[in-house]
């Protein structure tokens, strides 16, 4: 084993910021992180144990624990169990024999839960051996736990069902469909790589960035910030070197549509990287690609070797002397959290995914202490589109404040989820008209940290000043438990990703579900509901965003379906109504084999 | 001086220079702004989020927000005060702080912290959560019932050549402050009892000690937390 963990620091050089590869690469090839290849790390890294403990500890498919030959990951998020979640998991469990979070004796198959996959339009899924299975049946689920049984190779179990578009190309071979619906801009097969490039070289910098700024194009991560800012930031540092990092960690639950673009379109994205290198004057890019679509990692190897081959990648791109620019893949380790933008830069270095308090910026102190541009996705496509295109034409779609497209995530209870490229400005009734929605009794609108609206909200506009939105709209209908089956699943979510360093992201989410349930159980007063409107102050003092909105779910609902909650509760009386006398005393009276006397 | 300008924290005016915090501005004027997870001589982390003020309407960190010119801080208000005794009352249900029994009581941070903001009886109810005990270390013990996760001693106590000695464990609810003892085995008592005082609360307590300090002489005894940056003016 010894010389596997050597080989595995060699191939990274011994260099301790790549902590997260080694790890990543030890996790796959055992399964898990045996004690021993930690402690080779130790030696031959010179970290202490404790700190790469840390970092395995807080990802979660980086285990101590082997997690079996066959490692099943089902998805629990709100669309799988709208889909059917539940009785695939049961079959899980019983064709297996073991209860979800464990192993079986032998070894061989191992079932655990995980956060959203980002496979919400073809849910319940399940990452096995990190490939990806989707539209679970419970007769798919036998068939599956059969071939496992019979030791059948991981992907074989697939061929018969591979997806559409590049799903079932050779480096892929997934059972993903993409689902596209509406096409505008960004996923428009009217686009030869390369384009973009050709006509900044002829450029100046400052042209470049001016181009961006006249489209007023703004992050599609969620958080809208102009991206020529961020780049004009990073492009006014000292000279030297500078990092662009491409945001592919999309985790809200419900949001799928950057797994679109990496299926489809990564010429797109990673054009509009080097595009961004050019512009700013950088020479390294890294993609943090989300552990949930490592199915993706060889294809996006190989497109990038392509493009290197073309020249729209590495040395004096395109013939321009001195334009070098090259990309690398970091893999996620699974963490919500590190899709901020600061935790994302930790995460990179081989540390926990902490999100850093701000300022100092990305911009100016990122990746490795150097100034550091962060995009999503998205953003980096509509970058190349832009500029292939001019910003006129950018500009005429959308309204004033929200310029251009955006790529909507539409998961639930519709009739045709998917992704689709809308011009911002729609209503949220033309957007369910789209996708084959009736009886809504809810749109999870940019998913749990966004916000639930409800059926009088629906002739409100997907936009920055209305609705703004990273994408995640999730559908529910009128059948729907909406406390029990949404809130509660989102707020566990929250308390599950939160990183766990600010104290009220820590606690009080977690008597943020405590108390929830109380009110879910009927055991809830006025007084509940009141408080937990207030905590929302002490919500927002939290640092980063996923803290500030991890009780959205709750307050969100609370202020747009407030009946939901108050046909729950009762009147408020002196004693504690979740106080269960008989609960309290059952152990003393099975010690002692005496019933007592309880006065109703 | 160009860079000299004034803000305003609680409607008063102070002087202030580019490059201070807000907290450093309140310290060296009289004002207290309550803290919990910073440490004079530490890089600030703020976590704790104890010291948050609002600035110009924004909760912010005192600890880490450098000031600027027209800068208006509320912090000793009726509102912040009891938004950060929701923070501490959320310490002592999330953990299990017993303090007549705990050789910290009267020196603890998080101690004078509630009875500074009067705190009689948490608001929320007790998790009793189940914590363990850590004695593998010769020198220290570690107990994980009162650790409030503020990284006070993984940031402050290194090895001579300045390894860390701790780190955290886990994320979310289920964090933890972990000892690296391959390191620690040999700590000498100094650094063990450094170790022990810079930890706000009595999750590290030095072995083969304690109770030290009788009652009536201890930090808190007789002054809140706090009373000490009062004095400076």
């Amino acid at each position: 084993m010894r010389e596997v963990i050597n080989n595995i620091i060699s191939l990274y050089k011994s260099d301790k910021t790549r902590l997260m590869d080694m790890l990543l690469d030890i996790q796959e090839k055992f399964n898990y992180i045996p004690d021993n290849a930690i402690d080779t790390l130790v030696e031959k890294l010179d970290l202490p144990k404790v700190h790469i403990l840390e970092t395995i500890s807080f990802y979660h498919f980086l285990t101590l624990k082997n997690t079996g030959k066959y490692t099943i990951y089902l998805n629990d998020s709100v669309s799988a169990y709208m889909s059917g979640r539940k009785e695939v998991a049961e079959t899980f469990e019983k064709e297996i024999g073991i209860k979800f979070n464990s192993v079986t004796n032998d070894g061989l198959i191992g079932l655990f839960d995980t956060s959203c996959i980002g496979m919400s339009d073809q849910e319940p899924a399940a990452l096995i051996n990190n490939k990806v299975f989707t539209n679970l049946t419970i007769a798919k689920v036998k068939e599956i736990v059969k071939n496992i049984k019979d030791g059948k190779d991981i992907n074989s179990l697939m061929k018969a069902n591979l997806g559409n578009g590049k799903n079932s190309s050779k480096l892929i071979q997934s059972m993903v469909n993409n689902n596209i619906r509406v096409i505008k801009s960004i996923l428009s097969d009217e686009y030869i790589p390369g384009s973009a490039l050709m006509k900044i070289i002829e450029q100046e910098r400052d042209e470049v960035i001016n181009e961006i700024e006249n489209s007023e194009l703004r992050g599609h991560g969620g958080a809208g910030f102009p991206t020529d800012l961020k780049w004009k930031f990073t492009a006014k540092t000292p000279e030297g070197k500078r990092y662009i990092f491409c945001n592919a960690d999309e985790g809200e639950p419900g949001t799928f549509k950057d797994r679109v673009i990496l299926t489809e379109r990564p010429e797109l994205m990673f054009e509009g990287m080097a595009t961004c290198g050019y512009a700013i004057n950088s020479d390294e890019g890294v993609l943090y690609l989300r552990h949930e679509y490592k199915y993706l990692k060889k294809y996006l190897e190989n497109v990038l070797n392509k493009m290197r081959k073309r020249n729209l990648l590495g040395k004096d791109i395109l013939g321009q002397k001195g334009f070098n620019f090259d990309i690398r893949i970091q893999l996620g380790g699974g963490a919500y959290v590190c899709g901020e933008e600061t935790a994302l830069l930790e995460s990179t270095k081989g540390n926990r995914g902490e999100p850093r308090y701000k300022p100092p910026f990305p911009a100016v102190k990122g990746y490795l202490d150097k100034p550091t541009v962060i995009n999503n996705v998205e953003t980096l496509c509509s970058v190349v589109k832009i500029l292939n295109k001019g910003n006129y034409w950018f500009k005429k779609m959308g309204t004033e404040e929200s310029r251009g497209t955006k790529l909507l995530s539409i998961s639930g209870d519709c009739e045709k989820p998917g992704v689709y490229e809308i011009k911002w400005g729609i209503t949220i009734n033309e957007m369910l008209h789209m996708a084959g929605a009736e009886d809504v009794q809810a749109v999870q609108v940019s998913g749990p940290s966004g916000n639930c609206i409800s059926p009088s909200q629906f002739n409100n506009q997907i936009r920055y000043s209305d609705l703004g939105t990273g994408g995640s709209m999730v559908i529910i209908g009128k059948h729907r438990d909406l406390l029990k089956d949404v809130v509660m699943n989102y707020t566990n979510f929250f308390i599950g990703e939160s990183c766990g360093s600010c104290v009220p992201c820590r606690n009080l989410i977690v008597i943020y579900r405590n108390t929830l349930q109380k009110v879910i159980d009927g055991k809830g007063v006025q007084a509940d509901l009141d408080n937990m409107l207030e905590w929302e102050k002490v919500m927002k003092m939290n640092r980063c965003g996923l803290g500030q909105t991890s009780s959205n779910p709750i307050v969100t609902t609370l202020k747009n379906f407030p009946e939901l909650y108050e046909n729950k509760i009762i009147e408020d009386s002196d004693l504690i109504p979740t106080f269960d006398i008989s609960k309290a005393i059952q152990e003393y009276c099975d010690a002692t084999g005496r019933k007592p006397i309880i006065e109703e | 001086m160009k860079d000299k300008f004034k803000i305003i924290i609680d409607g008063k005016e102070l002087p202030a220079r580019h490059g201070q915090t807000i907290l450093e501005i309140a310290n060296n004027n009289g004002i207290y702004i309550p803290t919990l997870c910073n440490f004079e001589g530490l890089k600030p982390q703020a976590s704790c989020r104890i010291c948050s003020v609002k600035v110009n309407g924004r909760p912010m960190t005192a600890c880490t927000t450098t000031v600027s010119p027209g800068m208006e801080i509320e912090n000793d208000t009726p509102e912040m005060n009891e938004l950060r005794k929701i923070i501490v009352e959320t310490m002592f249900v999330t953990g299990n702080h017993f303090c007549p029994s705990c050789e910290k009581s009267g020196n603890c941070e998080l101690q004078a912290l509630a009875y500074r903001f009067k705190m009689d009886v948490p608001r929320f109810p007790y998790s009793f959560s189940k914590r363990d005990i850590d004695a593998s270390n010769p020198k220290i013990m570690i107990d994980h019932n009162r650790c409030i996760k503020c990284k006070r001693c993984a940031r402050g106590i290194k090895t001579d050549d300045g390894k860390d000695l701790f780190a955290f464990k886990n994320r979310g609810e289920k964090i933890e402050i972990s000892i690296d003892n391959e390191l620690a085995k040999n700590i000498s008592d100094e650094k063990a009892q450094e170790a022990m005082d810079i930890c706000p609360v009595g999750a590290i307590i030095k072995k083969e000690r304690g109770f030290i300090d009788p009652i009536g002489t201890r930090k808190y005894d007789n002054k809140p937390i706090g009373s000490k940056v009062k004095e400076v003016q």
